[in-house]
């Protein structure tokens, strides 16, 4: 295996076109050095975005905030203000493994990854974030919830890379939040992920939610139906039951180790309604 | 052909050859010979290889030993400075807080890690900072009340 | 006067002597050795979970580049049939050979079938890539009634069932039954107001060590091996590993290792033979080293189980009989803790009638190891779950209900003895006025209580005791300290000896330095080597008294050792000689001394542990927290009383693991699909609270210390005291293991639906 350090966006995409031999970005790499490690992966080379500036910052400015693709999730959870802004983001990027895990880990790597149980991408996806990708052809900006095909594959074309993800500032009397059952306190694999963000109007009234979902399908998935149940009410009884309701039905889960079907249909409901009552909170306690 | 990495290890130049595939815990142990770092899983799930780079903490078998060029690394043999043992150190041995000791210079790292961030952690923030360091033989118990007194200590209570 | 000042230094809470070395990371374990010219070692496992091996074409590999040593079954001495009892279950050391190496058939997913040493671990894996294997897949059994089923497929086609009687018809890949008790249990439910029957399943969990297998083995032309590794016994490690070579054990020198953690684990061996014939044929030094995954498909995990259980009881809750049926999954080859599990379950209750039918039967899946008191916890499981219904359906208090059919002295064990002096009643009534039982509980909590037996061991140990020049004194012991025991060893020496502890070092030697000691387990080491130690103290302090009469020039009965000093009977006037005087001038009264002790310990103290637990369960998920979790124990005598406790905290996490998350997932295959700590789920720090002790002291007499084995007792109540604290939240009874969300939240929906 070769390993190379470009310290270009251009140098990187070019090693990363490159056909003939398989090659694999490496961000945080804890995923992939793990794979690698049980067999699961072996690239021939391995190209290490971390030492490209403009993937390691994190920058804020009047439109919002733009999160460099390879900032380690600790870097994410100590940035005050991205964290009083989007804490459903936060949290769920700090709820990427222990620790030490968060010392590495990234949200370009927990993205591409493309785990359908990937903690930050429902919390991004609910947030509306859109991520920078660049590639031979060019920059490209698209949704998040566009980047995930299915286990392990990904819109990026040959040679893409995301460069970093955007975040506005939160509008008025929004919140975001995010929460996932594992069987565990920590060091696991979410069962279920739940992510939501939603906004209310002077008399407590929703007035636009989103809620995404992961582990309960081949990918994280936007549940519309979801949201869709909230807007117009207020965040308490049958309306958040129909947006628990809606959550569950929109799910598509497989059986495995780490739950049951069943299971996870249930739960995916419970989840985003507790998710939505939090973030509602918050955003209430916004001006 | 080895790769050639200019690191600073437990505050000395160091310098080495590597594999690119070698990971920072496959030099720290076989190149190096600093076997205090001690691998339980090699997949990040066990903390027992746990090392500060750039003040980060990390595991060092998720981290290519290509990686820490420039960079500086701290083991397990940092935390004591020459003979004089780290108030953690003292804390685990006074309060039995090892019983086989292979996941406690993991533990001593992350606890580190911890203390230099936070001097005045809840028993919960010690527990979740310590999640990803796994010890099966004590319980966690003892593990949580050193940190937690050394920690008074290092405030200047009682402890 | 009072216990506390009887002695000096036991029951202190002194630093460990191998301390500094484990907190600075210079304590060497298994896989921390390195020799010159050293090859890396690794193993080929099979793909398939049964299959017959056709034929392997290593030629390839051993032409790889850099390999230079590649073995089969073929490499391997075909031993026989040899029973050996070392450790805490049975081996045959035939196959104990299988195992390590397949011969002719794989019998488990992962279980090895050829070994090559190169010159760097990369090189020796890719060529495990070029090993050609022809298999013929044979179908398999991954569960008991699957095994037991008239059409299953054998395992081992010479299987000798034993404990069947002759002509009865023996079910497929069963390998021994066992029945022991005593009385007529029909009779006893016939006297029953109130009879309980239920069935419980367990699946296989690991003992879970942090540090995985490892060893680095020299073989030297005229045949002298040479082995650095970590085991529970490196006297273990020695004959395992000249048996299965053929040559004799006087060949072999092991050296233990600091090791990682074992709770059984690490009492038989996978990697030592392998490694010695590597290096036999190399003629380099040979280092192998388990990755995790390895560790999980391939070394013993603890037994899955299924067990009937039947408890009938009178209104005033006295217990008229119990019975039950016990399916231990050996695995791939005999040997489960059936017996053990059929002797300890019914073990704290006085029980006029009881009878236990066990089976050792064996499926597809690696084979099973020790696991710190093998085969109990799951039999405590079922036993105290059926208590606790009882309990409820009678209306009385749970400890209460353990009390009034607690076993006390005279009680006839199940398994046949009279109890001795035992502490189950005091260790009940600590648990009972503890201040946790009675504290109250939030929604959606509830509390448990489970009562727990094990034997602890005795076996056999060596120890010597040096006086050094300078009057110190070195403790040498053969076992090697996978919890604190050199700090035991040395407190015991210290207090025998009546000297400082600071003046006492503690080492752990190897096969050739000490004489033989059977494997640190069964919580024996602190029991029965410590007796070794004061028996060779007792012969140095003799030695001391012959020394300072020979100086004063007196009859050495009229010395006395008091104090840490010889002093002369009815002389007080005259200067006593200490440690030191009598080391400096021992060239001159006789040469060194040095005191020595080999022994069977006899005279083992049973012990009981009793826990209360505290959950809170998510109605919503069927997520389990544990809250709050307090336990309970006779420690006979606390030698260190913080390792004691740290036995008790550790054993209670392991078994809330248990309780809660750990099992062994097998797809179709038989492949396992959970091998690593993230889908493994072990409890994490953040998983658990403090774990509160209380260690009671009933001493048992047939210790010069009181000393009861502690290891192991606390891991048998803390399954059935999370279980029944998850019934006692929820209103819901479970029988099966793990307790994991989906199956929590099931059995609430279950009885809702029930309900409604």
């Amino acid at each position: 295996m070769q390993y190379w350090s470009p310290g270009s966006i251009e140098e990187a995409v070019g090693l990363l076109s490159e056909t003939g031999a398989t090659t694999r970005a490496l961000a945080g790499g804890t995923d992939l050095l793990a794979q690698i490690r049980i067999g699961g992966q072996a690239p021939e080379r391995v190209i290490d975005l971390k030492r490209i500036p403009e993937l390691g910052r994190i920058d804020v400015d009047a439109q919002g905030f733009r999160i460099g693709a390879a900032v380690c999730s600790a870097e994410i959870g100590e940035h005050e203000e991205l964290r009083a802004a989007w804490p459903g983001v936060v949290e769920a990027a700090e709820l990427i493994g222990s620790t030490q895990i968060q010392g590495r880990a990234s949200l370009g790597g927990n993205l591409c990854n493309a785990s359908p149980a990937a903690d930050s991408v429902p919390a991004l996806i609910a947030a509306g974030a859109t991520c920078t990708l660049a590639g031979p052809d060019g920059r490209r900006e698209v949704r998040v919830e566009d980047v995930v095909l299915g286990p392990g594959q990904t819109s990026l074309a040959l040679g893409e890379i995301v460069v970093d993800f955007r975040l506005p500032r939160p509008q008025y009397r929004t919140g975001d939040a995010y929460l996932r059952l594992i069987p565990r306190s920590e060091m696991d694999i979410a069962v279920v992920g739940a992510g939501v963000c939603l906004s209310l109007d002077r008399d407590g009234h929703c007035t636009a939610c989103r809620v995404a979902l992961g582990a309960v399908a081949p990918r994280p998935i936007l549940v519309a139906g979801a949201g869709e149940a909230l807007v117009g009410h207020a965040v308490e009884g049958d309306a958040l039951a129909a947006l628990s309701a809606a959550a569950s039905a929109a799910t598509d889960p497989i059986d495995d180790m780490r739950g049951t079907r069943d299971y996870r249909i249930r739960v995916a409901g419970v989840m985003a309604r507790r998710a939505a009552v939090i973030a509602a909170e918050r955003a209430a306690s916004r001006v | 052909m080895k790769r050639h990495v200019v690191a600073t290890i437990d505050g000395e130049h160091a310098e080495f050859l590597c594999d690119d595939g070698q990971t920072l815990l496959d030099v720290l142990r076989d190149v190096l010979h600093r076997t205090g770092t001690k691998e339980g899983c090699g997949t990040g799930d066990c903390g027992a290889c746990s090392v500060i780079v750039d003040g980060r903490l990390v595991c060092s078998c998720l981290m290519l030993a290509a990686e820490v060029e420039g960079r500086e690394v701290e083991t397990a043999i940092s935390i004591s400075n020459g003979d004089t043992l780290h108030p953690l150190q003292r804390r685990f041995l006074e309060d039995a807080a090892l019983q086989c000791g292979v996941c406690t210079p993991g533990f001593l790292v992350a606890a580190k890690a911890l203390l230099d961030r936070n001097l005045d952690p809840s028993e919960s923030e010690v527990r979740f900072w310590l999640a990803g360091n796994l010890c099966r033989c004590t319980g966690y118990d003892k593990i949580v009340r050193s940190v937690l007194e050394t920690a008074a200590e290092l405030r200047g209570g009682t402890g | 006067m009072s216990e506390e000042a009887k002695f000096r230094w036991i029951g202190t809470r002194v630093v460990r002597p191998d301390g500094v070395d484990k907190v600075t990371g210079r304590a060497t374990y298994g896989a921390d050795f390195a020799l010159p010219d050293m090859l890396w070692g690794r193993v080929l496992r099979s793909p398939h979970a049964h299959a017959r091996i056709l034929s392997v074409d290593t030629s390839r590999a051993l032409a790889h580049d850099g390999v230079e040593a590649v073995i089969t079954s073929q490499d391997l001495p075909d031993i026989p049939s040899e029973e050996a009892f070392v450790g805490e279950q049975p081996t045959n050391f035939r196959e104990l050979s299988h195992n390590v190496m397949a011969r002719g058939k794989v019998l488990y997913h992962g279980h090895a079938l050829a070994a090559v040493a190169a010159t760097t671990p990369e090189i020796a894996a890719s060529a495990l890539d070029l090993i050609e294997v022809d298999y013929e897949v044979l179908p398999h059994v991954l569960d008991m009634p699957a095994a037991m089923a008239a059409s299953a497929p054998s395992l081992h086609r010479d299987l000798e069932p034993a404990g069947f009687a002759a002509g009865a018809t023996v079910p497929p890949n069963v390998s021994r039954r066992i029945e022991l008790g005593h009385g007529e249990p029909d009779q006893g439910f016939a006297a029953a107001d109130v009879v309980v029957e239920r069935e419980f399943t367990t699946k296989p969990v690991h003992q879970g060590y942090i540090e995985p297998h490892a060893c680095l083995v020299q073989a030297n032309p005229d045949d002298d091996i040479t082995i650095w590794s970590s085991s529970q016994g490196h006297f273990m490690v020695r004959a395992y590993t000249a048996k299965l070579l053929g040559i004799e054990l006087s060949k072999v020198r092991a050296i233990p290792a600091e090791i990682g953690g074992g709770f059984g684990g690490k009492t038989t061996v996978y990697l030592e033979p392998l490694a010695a014939q590597l290096s036999r044929i190399s003629g380099r030094p040979v280092k192998m080293v388990m990755s995790r995954e390895e560790v999980f498909r391939a070394t013993g995990p603890a037994l899955g189980t299924r067990i009937r259980v039947k408890m009938g009881c009178k209104q005033d809750g006295r217990l008229t009989g119990a019975e039950a049926v016990l399916h231990y999954e050996a695995g791939a080859f005999p040997g489960s803790p059936v017996q053990a599990g059929a002797m300890t379950m019914f073990a704290p209750y006085e029980l006029e009638h009881v009878r236990v039918t066990g089976y050792d039967v064996l499926v597809n899946k690696p084979k099973t190891a020790a696991y710190r008191a093998p085969g109990a916890p799951m039999g405590a499981f079922a036993v105290e779950t059926v208590i606790d219904e009882l309990a409820e359906k009678l209306e009385i208090d749970p400890i209460e209900l353990r009390l009034r059919n607690a076993a006390r002295k005279g009680t006839q064990a199940p398994f046949g003895p009279r109890y001795r002096e035992i502490g189950c009643v005091e260790t009940l009534e600590a648990l009972r006025s503890h201040p946790h039982y009675t504290a109250p509980l939030g929604p959606n909590q509830g509390r448990g209580v489970a009562l727990g037996f094990w034997f602890n061991a005795g076996m056999q140990s060596s120890a010597g005791l040096n006086v050094n020049e300078d009057g110190s004194v070195s403790v040498i012991s053969g076992n090697p300290d996978i919890g604190g025991s050199r700090a035991s060893l040395a407190l015991m020496a210290a207090e025998e000896m009546g000297i400082d502890y600071e003046k006492v070092g503690a080492w752990i030697a190897d096969t050739a330095s000490i004489g033989f000691s059977d494997i640190t387990g069964g919580s024996r080491v602190t029991f029965a080597t410590g007796m070794a130690v004061v028996e060779a103290a007792r012969d140095v302090k003799r030695q001391l008294c012959e020394r300072a009469a020979a100086i004063w020039e007196v009859e050495p009965e009229r010395v006395k050792w008091v104090e840490g000093e010889a002093r002369l009977e009815g002389e007080p006037d005259r200067e006593p000689l200490g440690l030191v005087d009598l080391a400096q001038r021992a060239a001159r009264t006789g040469g060194p001394i040095s005191g020595r002790a080999s022994l069977t310990a006899r005279g083992v103290g049973m012990a009981f542990g009793a826990h209360i637990c505290d959950v809170e369960v998510d109605p919503e998920t069927g997520r389990v927290e544990v809250i709050r979790y307090t336990a309970v124990q006779d420690a006979g005598r606390a030698i260190h009383p913080s390792y004691v406790e740290g036995q008790m905290q550790g054993g209670a996490a392991q078994g809330i693991g248990w309780a809660l998350n750990e099992e062994y997932v097998y797809d179709e295959d038989g492949k396992m699909c959970n091998p690593s700590f993230l889908d493994y789920r072990m409890p994490v720090a953040s998983d658990l609270p403090m774990i509160d002790t209380v260690i009671v002291e009933v001493p048992n007499p047939r210790h010069p210390y009181g000393v009861r084995g502690v290891g192991e007792v606390p891991i048998v109540p803390p399954i059935p005291a999370v279980v029944n604290a998850v019934h006692a939240a929820t209103g819901v009874r479970y029988f099966d293991l793990p307790l994991s969300p989906p199956r929590v939240l099931a059995g609430i929906e279950a009885a809702a639906d029930r309900g409604a």
